[in-house]
Parts: structure tokens; C-alpha cells; sequence
């Protein structure tokens, strides 16, 4: 293929009409937030700008990830992204397998170093040199190294990329290792979540190509258009929070009225993401909606708090010994309540016991 | 300590906590009590509520309630962390230990003795004794800056990205990532304070029966009063 074919050929070439591309990029730019006139913008770009490859790779994984960027609830949005992106490497979606698969991505690093946007989905186990995860032959982490030393920019899926996810559970047996903890020198966009919501993927892979840079990222590195709130900031839901309405177990007059599912563990209050407004599969549902909790997937070492279903997680304050806060809290002031009254009960024997003119001069002096 | 008469003697009653510092205590205590209750019932609410959503705001006035008195936790901590360097030398107690001075640290051992009943023995402080000031420290400084720094950290979330609490303590999240995570330390940080207020509270009610001085009038009318006029060494 030429090197200066743009996105819009591709589209053109894939059978999308005109009229469909700029429906697609309306919705993106709406998507991401953007003014209106963004549309304008995104269709320029997409029309002009020479193709950036995208390199999908996968790591230690379920797969989660690319199963919900195929089930986009925007079709057209998947059909574009998917014919963009899969042409180049994704070893999951490529025709190609075998030798003819991993030449793809030599022939990339050679035709488009430094400008190729790499994707990771999963995450390296660094333990014995990586021996966890073999692709072709090799530890996967020296492919990403690999790959990550030539790319733009790097996109880190799920919460696997972004965090390390339940293969980084304790004691992380394998030690699967978040990409920004194992490629230091190149920017990082984390789109975490188990998975990441297929219109939030689509929605920052489109603004990495059509504007040529990262969208803003937040502090632990998150685009802010999608995790600038917490799912409780925008849930439908949260009057019967305010008002103190909960469901107490799932069957009870509560969960059948939709109250507030915090007291069930919801952990809405403290994850970042737009499951509240962008819902999942096309708008149908989301956890919360659907009368369960939020577990809180996107956010870090979610995996590792103990119950789902509690609103006190757990704390692991040393080595194996984990417990909520409550426990810890309530036996340490338990203890401070008994040792008090013990006290107090040693104090006046020691008075009661204290010799006699002592005793004495101490009472006349006070 | 400061104040020894001549003959070696330690009479009373000694002015120690001027007024800024008993305001501050009494505040400090009431925000504490509200904090605790209002922060428990938080990470535990209490049985649901029935009927319209819109006839309560049990949680909404639980957060209100808990907010005002962590501003007014907050601001009275940092003013009486100025108070320590311009009141007198009793209020620098609560922010600085002598743990240079050989003697903070003899006196420090003398009441960890006194109060395992390894000794009957018992001096006289005007202000705080070591082993007092220490645990002031551990908790009305540390423990205190650690529920002030994580609390606005967590205000932060709601008040979202470029507000005032996420300039000043968005910080929190690059120790530690994970919300949830702080959010439990917060609340053990509470279950900590209230082991404070156990202790504190007993050790001032303590002091009136098994000292040489007085306990908790002293924070009422700011004087020392002691029961012996002999001097201050353990005896």
C-alpha cells in the first residue's frame, strides 16, 4: 500500500460512504466532548493525513479488551477503527499468521519508525526472564521492547496494560508488570477498565489520529474526557444515595425500587470511568443499571480488596494479613478500652496498696 | 523544666495554655466528635430510608455535617500550628520535641516506668510530660496532617479536576492511586483518633487522682496547680 494513503481511503476502499465517514466523525467528536465544529476538523484530518499504522499486541490477557472494541455500539464506529487498525497487526483479528504475521511487524518498525502507534492489551510477567508469556518463539517482553523503542506513542487497554490486573493478583506469581512500569521513555495513555468501554477505546484511538497527540491525560495518566469523574458523580442513582435510600441484600423492597447500591459494595464513589454516561453496548446497560454493584475494574488493585459486595474493603497493612479498616480499627480500640479500665483498676490498687505516711502527707499537700 | 524557684521548689499555679490554645482544644475536640460520627456513618450507613427520594438527605447532611467540621478541623490545626510559634513556650509543646535534650528522653523513660507501675515515683510538669507530648505529637500533628491531607484529598473527587482540593492534595493519588485505598486508610486513620481520645481522655482523669498536679481544669481556666510544693524531680 501507498505510504501516503490517508484514513478516508482506507474507509473509501472498505465500502463506508461519504456520508457515513462524517456521520463517524460527528459521533467521535461528540464522543470526545468536542465542539461541533470538531466534526469539520476530524473528517480534515482523517481525509488528509497520511495513515498511523496501529500495532495491537497482546500480552497476558483474557482477551476482554478486543472482545468489547469488536462490539462497539457504534458499528460504523467499529467497522472503521477495525479495517484502520487490523490491516497492520493485531494477532488476534489479522488474516496473516505464523511467520507472515510477525514480519508485519518488522516491516513496520522499518517503514514507520517513530510514528506507528503501539497498542498493548495485557501486560509482561518479568519472572524468569518472561518465560510466562512466549510469543514467536520469545519472551513477550522483549517484543514489546521491541516494538515500544520504534512507536509514537503507546495506548495501554484494560486494566491489565494500565495496572496489572487479576494476573498481578497477590502474590503475582508470573509478576505481570503494568506497561508504564516497564517502558519508562515513551508516553503512556491508560484506558483502563475490565475492559475499557468499546466507545471510550474507539473515542481515544480516533483523537491519538486525527490530531496527532495525546488527548489530556489526568495524573495516573487517564484521558480526562472519560475518567475525569467518578461513575457516582454521574449515576442515576445518587438521589437515593444523598437521600439515604440503599438496597441491603439483593432481593430486598430496595433493589426493587433502584435505590443506591453502596451499602452492597458498590464501588461507584471512588472509580473513574464513563460507565454512568456512555453505558455499555450501545447505551443498553451498565452494571449499575442492571441492579450490581460497580467493582470498581478500572481502578488500581481492585482485584486484591477482599469482598465485592462491602463498601470497607480490605487493607493489607502487613504482609498476608489483610482485614477492613473496621476490623483493625475496632480491635485496636477495643484494646485501648480494656487496657484503660485495667489500668484504672491497677492505679487505684496501687493507691489502696501505697504506704501509709506517704499516702497521707500526698492527701494533706493536695 | 523552665520554672524552678530557689530552693529547688516548683510552686503553682503557673499559667500554661493561654486562651488561643483552649479555644483551639475545645473546637478541636467538638470537630473530632463530629468528624468521627459523621465519617463512620459514612463507610457504614444506616438502615435504609423508605418512601420518596426526594423527603430525605440523610447522607447528603451526614457528608454536610462531616465537611464543615473538617474545615473547621483543618483551619483550627493550621492556626494552632502558627499559635505554637507565637504563643508561649507551653504552646510549642504540641510541635516540637526536645529530642536533642538528654533529658526529654531520661523523662521519657521515667514515664514509661511510672505508668507500667515500674516505679511510684512521680515528677511534676507544667506542661506536657514526654511521654505525653510524644503521643500529642504522633496524633495531633501527624495523624491529624494525615486525615487533613487524605480527607481534602478525597473532597477532591467530588469537587473534580483543577479545583482548589485537587491542586493542593491531588498529590495523595500519586502515592497511591487507588481511591478506595485511601479512603480506607482514612478511616482507619479515624479509628486511630478515637484510640487518641480513649487514652486522652482517661490519662487527664488519671491525672487529677494519681498525680502531683492537676488534669483537666487546667484546660478549662489555663492554670497549673500542683498538690506539693516540693520540686519537680520524681519522688
Amino acid at each position: 500500500m501507498p505510504a501516503h494513503e490517508t484514513f478516508y481511503d482506507v474507509m473509501r476502499r472498505h465500502g463506508i460512504t461519504r456520508r457515513s465517514f462524517l456521520k463517524f466523525c460527528s459521533l467521535t467528536a461528540a464522543g470526545l466532548g468536542l465542539a461541533p465544529e470538531f466534526a469539520g476538523r476530524i473528517a480534515h484530518a482523517l481525509e488528509t493525513k497520511p495513515r498511523t499504522p496501529v500495532i495491537w499486541l497482546h500480552g497476558l490477557e483474557c482477551t476482554c479488551c478486543t472482545e468489547s472494541f469488536i462490539r462497539s455500539g457504534n458499528p460504523l464506529a467499529s467497522d472503521v477503527i477495525l479495517s484502520m487498525i487490523s490491516l497492520d497487526y493485531d494477532d488476534t483479528l489479522m488474516a496473516a499468521a505464523g511467520h507472515q504475521a510477525e514480519e508485519i511487524l518488522q516491516q513496520t518498525v522499518e517503514k514507520y519508525d517513530g510514528q506507528y502507534i503501539l497498542a498493548c492489551e495485557g501486560n509482561p510477567p518479568l519472572n524468569e526472564d518472561g518465560m510466562y508469556c512466549i510469543q514467536a518463539g520469545k519472551p513477550y517482553v522483549e517484543k514489546l521492547r521491541y516494538m515500544a523503542d520504534h512507536c509514537k506513542a503507546i495506548i495501554a487497554w484494560g486494566s491489565c496494560a494500565s495496572w496489572g490486573c487479576v494476573q498481578a493478583a497477590h502474590p503475582n506469581p508470573t509478576r505481570a508488570t503494568p506497561i508504564h512500569k516497564v517502558i519508562l521513555d515513551k508516553p503512556i495513555v491508560k484506558v483502563p477498565g475490565c475492559p475499557p468501554i468499546a466507545e471510550v477505546m474507539t473515542g481515544v484511538i480516533t483523537y491519538m489520529i486525527a490530531f496527532d497527540q495525546l488527548p489530556p491525560l489526568d495524573r495516573q495518566g487517564r484521558p480526562k474526557m472519560f475518567y475525569g469523574q467518578r461513575l457516582h458523580d454521574k449515576c442515576y442513582r445518587r438521589p437515593h444515595f444523598d437521600a439515604g435510600q440503599f438496597v441491603e441484600k439483593f432481593d430486598d423492597e430496595g433493589a426493587r425500587k433502584g435505590y443506591c447500591l453502596y451499602k452492597i459494595g458498590c464501588k461507584g464513589p471512588t472509580t473513574y470511568n464513563a460507565c454512568s454516561t456512555v453505558e455499555w453496548n450501545g447505551g443498553l446497560s451498565w452494571p449499575v443499571k442492571s441492579g450490581h454493584g460497580c467493582l470498581g475494574c478500572a481502578e488500581e488493585n481492585f482485584w486484591d480488596k477482599g469482598s465485592f459486595y462491602s463498601p470497607v474493603s480490605n487493607l493489607n497493612v502487613t504482609g498476608n494479613v489483610e482485614a477492613t479498616a473496621n476490623q483493625i480499627g475496632g480491635t485496636l480500640a477495643g484494646a485501648a478500652a480494656i487496657g484503660v479500665a485495667a489500668h484504672a483498676a491497677a492505679t487505684v490498687i496501687q493507691k489502696a496498696t501505697a504506704k501509709k505516711p506517704r499516702a497521707s502527707k500526698e492527701m494533706s499537700n493536695g | 523544666m523552665a520554672i524552678i524557684s530557689d530552693e529547688q521548689k516548683l510552686v503553682g499555679p503557673i499559667y500554661v495554655f493561654q486562651v488561643p490554645v483552649r479555644i483551639w482544644h475545645w473546637l478541636h475536640a467538638l470537630s473530632i466528635f463530629a468528624l468521627i460520627i459523621t465519617g463512620y456513618l459514612i463507610a457504614n450507613p444506616l438502615p435504609s430510608l423508605s418512601g420518596e427520594a426526594s423527603d430525605h438527605f440523610l447522607m447528603g447532611n451526614l457528608r454536610l455535617v462531616h465537611f464543615s467540621s473538617a474545615f473547621v478541623f483543618a483551619i483550627g490545626l493550621f492556626v494552632r500550628i502558627y499559635f505554637a510559634m507565637v504563643g508561649n513556650e507551653y504552646s510549642r509543646e504540641l510541635l516540637i520535641l526536645p529530642v536533642w535534650r538528654g533529658s526529654w528522653w531520661r523523662g521519657l523513660w521515667h514515664e514509661v516506668k511510672f505508668y507500667s507501675f515500674m516505679t511510684r515515683k512521680t515528677g511534676k510538669n507544667i506542661g506536657h510530660n514526654p511521654l505525653a507530648q510524644l503521643f500529642m505529637w504522633l496524633t495531633n500533628i501527624l495523624l491529624a496532617l494525615f486525615m487533613v491531607c487524605t480527607g481534602f484529598a478525597l473532597y477532591s473527587q467530588g469537587t473534580g479536576a483543577g479545583s482548589w482540593a485537587d491542586t493542593l492534595f491531588g498529590w495523595v493519588f500519586v502515592l497511591q492511586a487507588s481511591s478506595q485505598t485511601v479512603r480506607m486508610w482514612h478511616l482507619l486513620g479515624m479509628w486511630l483518633m478515637l484510640v487518641f481520645i480513649i487514652i486522652h481522655i482517661y490519662m487527664a482523669i488519671r491525672a487529677d487522682f494519681a498525680s502531683r498536679q492537676n488534669g483537666i481544669s487546667a484546660m478549662i481556666d489555663g492554670w497549673r496547680t500542683f498538690k506539693d510544693d516540693g520540686p519537680a524531680d520524681p519522688r
